[in-house]
C-alpha cells in the first residue's frame, strides 16, 4: 500500500494521475496472465448467468412434464432438441435447473465469505491489536477450531439447529461463516502484529488517538490487500462447502435448486441416466476453477507473500 | 525428548477445554435436555421433579463441571436411537474409518511424491505443465463428485469394481481413490515448490560436483530435504482427510464414523454427534503430534530439548 504513494519528485498532477495508470497496469498484468483471465471471464461469465437467471432459463426450472423423464441430452443417443442437457427424473429440464442453481451456490458462497471474513478480520485486529488476555483467547480459540474439520464443525451446529424447520439458508451461511473465520483471523492477526510496530502507529499512539481509532484508521487499511485476496480465494472453498453440505442434505433443502441438491438426485439414477450428476458437478468444478485462477491471479498482483 | 512430549500434552489441554465447553453450550442451545427425559404429558410437577434429580436447576458452571466429568470418564450418555450408550458406538466404526484414511493418504503419497518430484525437476516442461494443470482442476473439483464419476466410470461402465459397501477387499479401491486423489493434488503443489527451492541451494551443486548420481543427489539430497515442509501440510491434510471422509464414507456406503455422525445428525441424536465430534477432534490432534515427531527423523537438526 505504501508504495503506491508516488515520489517527490513527480508533478502534482502526475500524483494525481497515478492511481489511475497504476489501475492500468493492473489491468495490462492481467492481460499477460492467461490463466488469470481466464477465470476473470468465468467470474464475470458465471456472475452475468447469477444476475439473469430468471430471463435465460430455457424451460421452467420447476415444471414437471413426466412424458419426458430422463430424456438424454442433445448429442446423445435419444436426445431431444429442446432439452440440450437433457432431462430428470420427473422430466425437468437440466440445463435450467443448472443456469437458477448459480444463485443459490454463488449467493450463499459470498454471505458465507463475507461474514467469515467480518468476524476473522474484528477478531484478528482487535486480537493482534490489544493483544493480553483478549488475544490468549482468541489465539486458543484458533488452536481449538483448526484441530476440528469443517465438515465436523458443520455437522456438530446442524445436528445441534436441527435439518428440518426454520431458514435453512441463513442456517446454512451462519454454519458456513463459523467454519472459516479461522484462516481470517490467523493471516490478520499476524499481520497486524508487524504493522503495530510500525512508526505511524507509534505517531498515532504519541498524539493521543484511541485505540479503535488507530486500529480502524491505521492498521485495517495496511492489512486490506490481505482481506481481499483471502476472501476472493475463500470464495472457491466455500462454493465446495455449500455443495457439499447439500449433497449431504444438511444444507439448502428442496425445493430450492442447488447444484449440491441435484447431485444427490443425480446418484440415485446412475446407471440410467449418467448425465444428471455429471453436468451439475460440471457446474460446480468451472465456476470453482474460476474463483481460484481469478484468486490466484489476484494474489500475485496485490499480495505476493501469501503464496504458499 | 519426553519434556516434549510432556509440553506438547499440555498444550492440547487448553483446546480440549475449549472443545467440551463449545460441545457443552451447543448441546444445551439445543433445547431443554429435561425434555428428552421426561414423557410427553408430563406435568410441571414432574418436570420441575426430574430437573432437580438430574441436576439440570443448578446453576451452568456446575452443570458443566459434572458433565466434564461425565465426557473424561468417557460417558456421553445414551444413543436415543441404539438405545446404548454413545461413546461405544462411535468407537465400533472407528476401524473402518482409519483404514479408509490410511490408504488414502498412502494413496495420496504415492500420486504426489512422484508427481511433484518430476514436475519440479522438469521444470515449465510440458510434463509440469500437465502436472500443474491437473492438480489445479483437483482443487475445483469437490471430492463426492469425483466420487460419483469414478461409480460411474469403474463401476457402473467398466463393471471392475464394487459400487460401495465394505464386503468385498475391492470394496476400498474407489473410496480410497476419491479421497486419496483430493488430498494428493494440494501435496504435489507443495512438494514441487519446496523441490524446487531446494534444488537452488549450494549442497546441490557439491553434490553433483562430487560426481554422484543423478538420482542419488535427487533422492537422497534434494528429497529429503524438501520433505520438511511437506510434512507440515502433510499434517494439516490429514485432518481435511479426516473431515472429507464422512462425504466420501457417505458417496460409497462406507460403514464408518462419518456416516454414523452423518445419519447421527438427520435424527438429531445428539450424545452420538457429541462423542463423534470429540473422536474426531481428538483422532486430528493426535495425528498432528505424530507429525511432529516425524520431524525428528527428516532433520536432526530438530531437536526437541528446550
Amino acid at each position: 500500500m505504501t508504495s503506491s504513494r508516488p515520489e517527490a519528485s513527480q508533478s502534482p498532477w502526475e500524483m494525481v494521475d497515478a492511481p489511475r495508470r497504476q489501475g492500468r497496469r493492473r489491468l495490462w498484468r492481467l492481460r499477460k496472465s492467461p490463466t488469470g483471465l481466464l477465470g476473470a471471464v468465468i467470474v464475470l461469465c458465471v456472475t452475468t448467468v447469477m444476475l439473469l437467471a430468471p430471463e435465460i432459463v430455457p424451460h421452467d426450472p420447476e415444471k414437471i412434464d413426466l412424458q419426458q423423464r430422463l430424456v438424454p441430452p442433445i448429442w446423445a443417443e435419444g436426445g431431444s432438441g429442446t432439452h440440450v442437457l437433457g432431462t430428470d427424473q420427473l422430466g425437468r429440464d437440466v440445463l435450467s435447473r443448472i443456469v437458477l442453481g448459480t444463485r443459490v451456490s454463488l449467493l450463499v458462497g459470498l454471505a458465507g465469505v463475507s461474514l467469515a471474513m467480518l468476524t476473522g478480520v474484528f477478531l484478528g485486529v482487535t486480537s493482534g491489536f490489544l493483544g493480553g488476555w483478549w488475544d490468549m483467547l482468541v489465539s486458543r480459540a484458533l488452536d481449538t477450531f483448526l484441530a476440528i474439520p469443517f465438515i465436523i464443525l458443520a455437522l456438530a451446529v446442524i445436528g445441534v439447529l436441527g435439518v428440518k424447520g426454520g431458514n435453512n439458508m441463513l442456517r446454512l451461511i451462519l454454519v458456513l461463516g463459523l467454519a472459516n473465520w479461522v484462516i481470517f483471523t490467523r493471516v490478520v492477526r499476524g499481520e497486524v502484529l508487524a504493522v503495530k510496530e510500525r512508526d505511524y502507529v507509534e505517531a498515532a499512539r504519541a498524539i493521543g488517538q484511541r485505540s479503535w481509532r488507530i486500529m480502524l484508521g491505521y492498521v485495517l487499511p495496511n492489512v486490506m490487500a490481505s482481506i481481499i485476496v483471502l476472501s476472493a480465494l475463500q470464495i472457491s472453498t466455500v462454493i465446495i462447502a455449500e455443495a457439499s453440505l447439500s449433497f449431504l442434505g444438511l444444507g439448502v433443502q428442496p425445493p430450492t435448486i442447488t447444484w449440491g441438491i441435484m447431485l444427490a438426485d443425480g446418484r440415485d439414477h446412475l446407471a440410467t441416466s449418467w448425465w444428471l450428476a455429471t453436468f451439475p458437478g460440471l457446474a460446480i468444478t468451472v465456476t470453482v476453477l474460476g474463483f481460484i485462477l481469478w484468486g490466484d491471479w489476484l494474489r500475485d498482483v496485490l499480495d505476493p507473500r501469501l503464496r504458499e | 525428548m519426553t519434556t516434549y512430549l510432556a509440553s506438547r500434552l499440555l498444550q492440547m489441554v487448553p483446546s480440549l477445554f475449549l472443545l467440551t465447553v463449545a460441545l457443552f453450550v451447543l448441546m444445551r442451545l439445543g433445547g431443554d435436555p429435561v425434555m428428552h427425559l421426561a414423557h410427553p404429558e408430563a406435568s410441571p410437577e414432574e418436570i420441575a421433579e426430574i430437573r432437580a434429580a438430574y441436576g439440570f436447576d443448578r446453576p451452568w458452571p456446575e452443570q458443566y463441571w459434572k458433565q466434564l466429568l461425565m465426557m473424561l470418564r468417557g460417558d456421553f450418555g445414551e444413543s436415543f436411537r441404539f438405545r446404548s450408550p454413545a461413546l461405544p458406538l462411535v468407537l465400533e466404526k472407528l476401524p473402518a474409518t482409519m483404514e479408509l484414511a490410511l490408504v488414502s493418504m498412502l494413496v495420496a503419497l504415492l500420486i504426489a511424491i512422484p508427481s511433484g518430484l518430476i514436475s519440479a525437476i522438469y521444470q515449465n516442461s510440458p510434463l509440469d505443465l500437465a502436472v500443474t494443470a491437473i492438480s489445479t482442476l483437483g482443487r475445483a473439483m469437490p471430492n463426492f463428485w469425483i466420487g460419483i464419476m469414478m461409480i460411474l466410470l469403474f463401476a457402473v461402465y467398466l463393471e471392475w469394481l464394487p459400487v460401495s459397501g465394505r464386503l468385498e477387499t475391492t470394496s476400498i479401491v474407489l473410496p480410497a481413490l476419491t479421497l486419496g486423489t483430493s488430498v494428493a493434488t494440494s501435496l504435489a503443489r507443495i512438494l514441487r515448490s519446496s523441490m524446487l527451492e531446494v534444488i537452488r541451494q549450494e549442497y546441490m551443486t557439491t553434490a553433483k560436483a562430487k560426481g554422484l548420481h543423478r538420482w542419488v543427489v535427487i533422492m537422497g539430497h534434494g528429497l529429503r530435504n524438501a520433505l520438511i515442509p511437506f510434512v507440515t501440510v502433510f499434517g494439516l491434510q490429514m485432518a481435511w482427510l479426516l473431515g472429507g471422509s464422512v462425504i466420501v464414507e457417505e458417496v460409497f456406503a462406507w460403514p464408518g464414523m462419518g456416516r454414523l455422525l452423518l445419519n447421527s445428525v438427520k435424527v438429531r441424536d445428539l450424545s452420538v454427534v457429541m462423542a463423534g465430534v470429540c473422536v474426531f477432534a481428538l483422532v486430528v490432534m493426535a495425528t498432528n503430534l505424530l507429525v511432529d515427531f516425524l520431524y525428528t527423523t527428516l532433520d536432526p537438526r530438530i531437536r526437541y530439548s528446550s
